[in-house]
């Protein structure tokens, strides 16, 4: 048995007798999801590696965008999923402060965005190999990298406020606030840069522009890409957010411990 | 009540002195520590309107920590929840207090940048910095006191300060070193291209001042 | 000494509160009734829950099970209204040590609109009026300290004073200054709790005493 249908853990908590013990995180759900992600990353080889032409410009090195554009994608997907969460837990936390579904809502957020972190970092890293292999430079101080760079920083910010001290309302409320104002960050690094970069195009020889021309095929594998990364990024969350329900249980679970502690040494 | 508040704040600096005896020569220090690193005279030169903002972010930090220790000093910021103050009236109250010595601390780095650095200020490009100048105040004034609440109620609060506070007030870098630029006149930038920067400033310090007011309640409530 | 009064709502009902500190349940299963105008005792050894008890009374401290009310508000709904009402007095004295009493005393009043007399009133009746009115808290001895946060609390009408251990660094004299002041204050409709370790002294101030062990409270036989 698996589920974070609150009751139910309501039970165990409360220890009934619910069935087998829960080892995994996985279900039918997951398992279908693993083997639709499986399925179409293989499809994302053969037609990114095989099928779809090499570039005019880049040859073969544009078959890293297909892995590329596909990873910043889904992180910004991923960040939006954690604003709306974010959003979620602080009107669920006005109504009443039990309303334990705020907490699922700070759940989301955060595997949200630990998972999109973890995307941006992807990016950031074969970005810079396709930079390498396409520009001859890694790193280039433009709209885009920099943009990226800064939305990497403030959301390890964010994942470092959702380790702080504290009860998991707390946690969700603080981290809802620094959720929220991380994406209003956003737009206003990218504007910014933006700016920054267009009035000082001296050190761009270079189009870094990414948007390549593409045709048909290369079309379709960008497409195939997008698909693959948001199952995986989908099944990921499935997982990780049932992790994070158990390490919440976990520590309800050592209140009622340590409550029972607490009460036996008062008897004593 | 904010006005009580950032008054009350005014007067413990003046008593205690400490932004005056410590803060100021450490943003005096990291000046004077930037020529050693950077090492052609021309180079400062150019790059000096950065320099002033790098050391004023740096000074950002340590005016926030200072801003919450005093009231962490005698618990006084439970004293202040428990009293029922409005949180908006806390944020406003230490933002503006904030703000005040930040630009005073900005004023004397762009008067140490004219002499460590051989800027100059044309008459022109005056308006314009000094319109920065309050502008860009007042956005990280906003987001330090946000962030500065939040970190003093938890443990590792010196080092998530930095973290949470630099990447929010990269905006400001940019657009107060592009508008300082154009003030002075550096690298041959010009007084009209410095307004835009000021546009995203103010909308910066909007964005913060009331994001932050809303913000602040939540985030320092256990 | 006031009887309790019996048709009067009490001040603090809390029924089977636990309240946690990170991973520790410091109340485990707490209840208590308090009416006004008592003067209740908690003792209990260290690491009981006092601390907690009061700080939770104070509306800082979330309840995660039972319930609790607290000058007619809802601990889990309206801790800002509890806060309000309640006055909190801890390890530390809440004080600016810069600022002189006066400044701390109308500060704190400010927060609640007290008036010019009101303050020098609290000032007078705590006996930190006079000349030690102009002196930066931070150069008082320890007793003068504590009546000058005891002003504080005068100053913002508190009806309910919550004191964590208040005779603590305190020499003889001022104790019993401060027993004085605390037996005014029942008189004038405050409801005192205490937490203390002082039992033959706070046990003849109170008129109720209640044991604090492992998070629970029970009550001792008079």
């Amino acid at each position: 048995m698996t589920t974070t249908n609150p009751d139910l853990l309501a039970q165990v908590r409360d220890g009934a007798d619910v069935g087998p013990v829960v080892t995994s995180t996985a279900t039918r759900g997951t398992r279908i999801l693993g083997v639709l992600t499986i399925v179409s990353m293989v499809w994302l080889v053969v037609f990114g590696l095989g099928f779809s032409p090499a570039d005019r410009d880049q040859a073969e090195a544009v078959r890293i965008l297909y892995v590329h554009v596909p990873t910043i994608w889904v992180a910004y997907m991923a960040f939006v999923v954690t604003a709306i969460a974010s959003a979620m837990v602080l009107l669920r936390s006005r109504k009443g402060s039990q309303a334990s579904s705020s907490l699922g809502w700070d759940r989301l957020a955060g595997a949200s965005a630990e998972i999109g972190t973890a995307f941006v970092g992807v990016t950031l890293v074969v970005g810079a190999l396709w930079g390498r292999l396409t520009w001859g430079v890694f790193w280039q101080w433009d709209a885009r990298l920099t943009t990226t760079a800064l939305l990497f920083v403030t959301y390890i910010g964010y994942l470092a406020v959702r380790r702080l001290d504290g009860t998991h309302r707390q946690r969700a409320k603080r981290s809802a606030v620094i959720g929220l104002i991380a994406v209003l960050e956003i737009p206003l690094v990218h504007w910014s840069v933006r700016l920054w970069r267009s009035l000082h195009q001296e050190a761009t020889v270079l189009n870094t522009d990414g948007d390549i021309d593409m045709d048909g095929l290369m079309l379709f594998s960008l497409f195939v890409g997008v698909i693959a990364f948001t199952l995986f990024y989908v099944w990921l969350m499935m997982h990780r957010t049932r992790v994070m329900a158990m390490e919440d249980l976990i520590d309800d679970r050592g209140l009622d411990e340590a409550l029972a502690a607490r009460r036996q040494e008062g008897a004593s | 009540m904010s006005v009580l508040i950032a008054a009350k704040d005014l007067r413990v600096e003046r008593r205690s002195r400490v932004v005056t005896n410590q803060v100021l020569p450490f943003a005096g220090v990291t000046m004077v520590i930037f020529a050693f690193a950077l090492d052609k005279e021309t180079v400062l030169e150019q790059v000096a309107p950065g320099l002033i903002w790098l050391a004023t972010m740096f000074s950002l930090l340590v005016l926030v920590q200072r801003a919450f220790a005093i009231e962490a000093d005698d618990g006084a910021i439970d004293t202040m929840r428990v009293a029922g103050v409005d949180a908006r009236a806390i944020f406003v109250g230490k933002a503006v207090a904030l703000a005040a010595q930040l630009l005073a601390l900005e004023v004397v780095l762009v008067l140490l940048a004219i002499v460590l650095y051989r800027q100059t200020v044309p008459m022109d490009g005056v308006v314009l910095l000094v319109t920065t100048l309050l502008v860009a105040t007042c956005g990280l004034a906003s987001v330090g006191t946000l962030y500065g609440g939040l970190a003093a109620g938890v443990k590792g609060r010196e080092t998530l300060l930095p973290l949470l506070v630099l990447p929010a007030v990269a905006p400001v870098l940019i657009g107060a070193t592009r508008a300082v630029e154009s003030a002075l006149g550096t690298v041959g930038a010009v007084v009209s291209d410095g307004w835009p920067w000021v546009g995203l400033l103010v909308v910066f310090a909007v964005a913060f001042g009331v994001g932050g007011s809303l913000a602040f309640g939540p985030l320092i409530d256990e | 000494m006031d009887p309790a009064a019996a048709p009067a709502p009490p001040v603090i009902e809390l029924t089977d509160v636990v309240a946690v500190l990170g991973d520790f349940p410091a109340l485990a299963g707490a209840s208590l009734t308090v009416a006004r105008g008592e003067i209740l005792l908690l003792q209990g050894p260290n690491g009981a829950g006092k601390t907690t008890l009061l700080r939770l009374c104070a509306g800082l401290v979330p309840l995660t099970r039972g319930t609790g009310e607290v000058a007619g508000y809802d601990l889990t709904i309206d801790r800002e209204a509890v806060r309000r009402r309640v006055g909190l007095l801890g390890h530390q004295n809440g004080l600016y040590r810069d600022l002189t009493v006066a400044e701390n005393v109308h500060f704190w009043g400010a927060t609640v609109g007290a008036t010019a007399t009101e303050i020098s009133a609290a000032m007078e009746r705590l006996g930190v009026g006079g000349r030690l009115v102009d002196v930066p808290v931070g150069k008082l001895s320890a007793g003068q300290r504590r009546r000058t946060a005891l002003a504080c609390l005068v100053a913002r009408r508190a009806e309910l004073w919550l004191l964590d251990e208040p005779h603590a660094g305190l020499d003889a004299d001022a104790r019993d200054e401060l027993d004085h002041t605390l037996r005014q204050a029942a008189h004038a409709g405050a409801t005192i709790i205490v937490a203390s370790h002082e039992l033959d002294r706070a046990g003849a101030l109170a008129t109720r005493t209640v044991d604090v062990i492992a998070g629970q409270i029970r009550e001792v036989a008079a």
